[in-house]
């Protein structure tokens, strides 16, 4: 097994508040994982901390075979490897949707403004949004919103992709178009650490979930294990409680 | 009130002029000075939003001193004071050798003075834009230079549109200040029309009236910018 994403110790604290305690994943290529957990857990934080944009005060992390540095010019290069979905989205509300998604491409991949929207016209049409590259973020749906900010992310050619609770600031009926994106891009073999309450998605696409609470990573388990019989009383009490409505 | 009224003074030589050469001069004192306050402001100010705590103590400290002491004393200070600390030599240059010392001090002053309270503005421009912005943008691969140049000020300088509006034409009337270290701007302009020609009213109510065209002028193309770069589906303040 080719490990993407290894992170071995990673604590992070806030003054004298643990918010991460020694949490360690690997993340196989091609491989979905799952985290979830009650708020306040630290999986955002967790997800944060994969790419260096929260900073960790111990623990390594390498991606593709490639140790994060603690040197920030460093790290923004394989940082750019690494595509990340926000819960807010956070499109830049200045720059239009193709300039949003020609961004990055163009001033840290350093393509030419033809190939960056040659790109982000074929992740356009991926995503069924072809005739909202003109409109301005503001001007779309947060269903809308968040499947730019993933082709934003893949216009990037990722190796691995993160999403920090995607579809929680979405309205009920718009969760759907976005996971409906983000189950094909698990078909077609994206490495994904996706942190989600959506347990539908979790059972659809992810091959493992992992359960944190309270700044700890409680349980990895294979998904159908996981909700069939999960191993902590931690992860049982919280699946009662997220699975009973 | 006896008062002869003489309207005709303002267009009569020299006085139309001075008045002309005046108005200039409030121009390239402000404008100049604008310059100096708006590039330097910005500096400072992306240098104080930063989480370095010795870079905000450096751009802390420029901002409690040139914000806090009055301009008037400032130029004094530019005008008489430091050039007697430096050492001799550079003393000496700007006492002597330096063309119109009192344009260039004014300028520098009022430049200085006004960058302190931009550097204030952008500060806040950027803390306003929200945190999950500077997320993407590092996640991105973006560097923090780009992070700034192409996602946090363009959202923070649409912010301090209007703040900045009334820094610009606070400018225009502190240039008046200048008149203290000997610069003919309008204001000393009319006060020497009406030394000469004891129509003070007159005088005055002409400096009164350039002001306020300025400060409208300003107002109004401050107002197109604002219009011009508002983002498409937010709203724009009316």
């Amino acid at each position: 097994m080719v490990e993407m994403i290894r992170i071995n110790g990673l604590s992070k604290s806030y003054g004298d508040v643990p918010v991460l305690k020694n949490c360690s994943l690997d993340v196989a290529r091609g491989e979905v994982v799952v985290i979830c957990g009650p708020s306040g857990s630290g999986k955002s934080t967790f997800v944060k901390c994969i790419n260096g944009i929260e900073p960790a005060q111990a623990g390594r992390i390498a991606i593709d075979g490639e140790d994060l540095p603690s040197k920030p010019a460093a790290a923004a290069r394989i940082r750019a490897r690494i595509g990340m979905v926000f819960q807010h989205f956070e499109l830049y509300p200045h720059l239009t949707v193709m300039e949003n998604i020609c961004l990055a491409q163009i001033h840290v991949l350093k393509r030419s403004r033809e190939e960056a929207k040659a790109k982000a016209h074929g992740l356009l049409r991926r995503v069924g949004l072809t005739d909202k590259e003109a409109a301005y973020p503001s001007q779309l749906s947060g269903g809308q919103q968040q499947r730019i900010a993933i082709v934003r992310a893949l216009a990037m050619d990722p190796v691995a992709m993160l999403f920090d609770e995607p579809t929680s600031a979405l309205d009920p009926e718009m969760i759907g178009e976005v996971l409906a994106v983000m189950l094909e891009l698990a078909r077609e073999g994206m490495t994904m650490v996706v942190v989600t309450h959506e347990m539908g998605f979790a059972k659809a696409a992810a091959d493992r979930v992992v359960f944190m609470d309270c700044g700890e990573i409680v349980e990895i388990a294979e998904t159908a294990r996981f909700f069939a019989e999960p191993a902590s009383e931690r992860a049982r009490l919280f699946l009662s409680r997220i699975l009973a409505h | 009130m006896n008062y002869a009224w003489n309207w005709g003074v303002l267009v009569q030589p020299p006085y139309l002029e001075w008045l002309g050469q005046g108005i200039a001069m409030t121009l390239a004192v402000s404008i100049a000075a604008g310059i100096i306050a708006l590039s330097l402001g910005t500096l400072i100010g992306i240098f104080h939003s930063s989480t370095s705590g010795a870079m905000r103590l450096v751009t802390g400290s420029y901002i409690n001193l040139f914000r806090n002491v009055p301009l008037l004393l400032q130029m004094f200070l530019w005008f008489f004071v430091v050039p007697e600390l430096l050492p001799k030599a550079a003393g000496t240059w700007l006492k002597r050798e330096l063309p119109n010392p009192e344009i260039i001090t004014a300028i520098v002053a009022l430049g200085l003075f006004t960058a302190s309270r931009i550097a204030v503005q952008v500060a806040a421009g950027i803390a306003a834009v929200p945190g999950g912005q500077s997320m993407a943008a590092r996640a991105s691969g973006l560097s923090t230079v780009q992070a700034y140049r192409l996602v946090l000020l363009p959202q923070a300088f649409r912010i301090v549109v209007p703040p900045l509006t009334s820094e610009f034409l606070t400018i225009f009337k502190n240039s008046s200040i200048a008149l203290t270290i000997g610069v003919y701007e309008l204001t000393a302009r009319t006060q020497q029309i009406q030394s000469f020609t004891y129509q003070g009213f007159e005088a005055f109510t002409a400096a009164t009236v350039v002001y306020m065209v300025i400060a409208l002028t300003v107002t109004t193309l401050m107002t197109v910018i604002e219009r011009r770069v508002a983002i498409p589906g937010q709203s724009a303040r009316v």
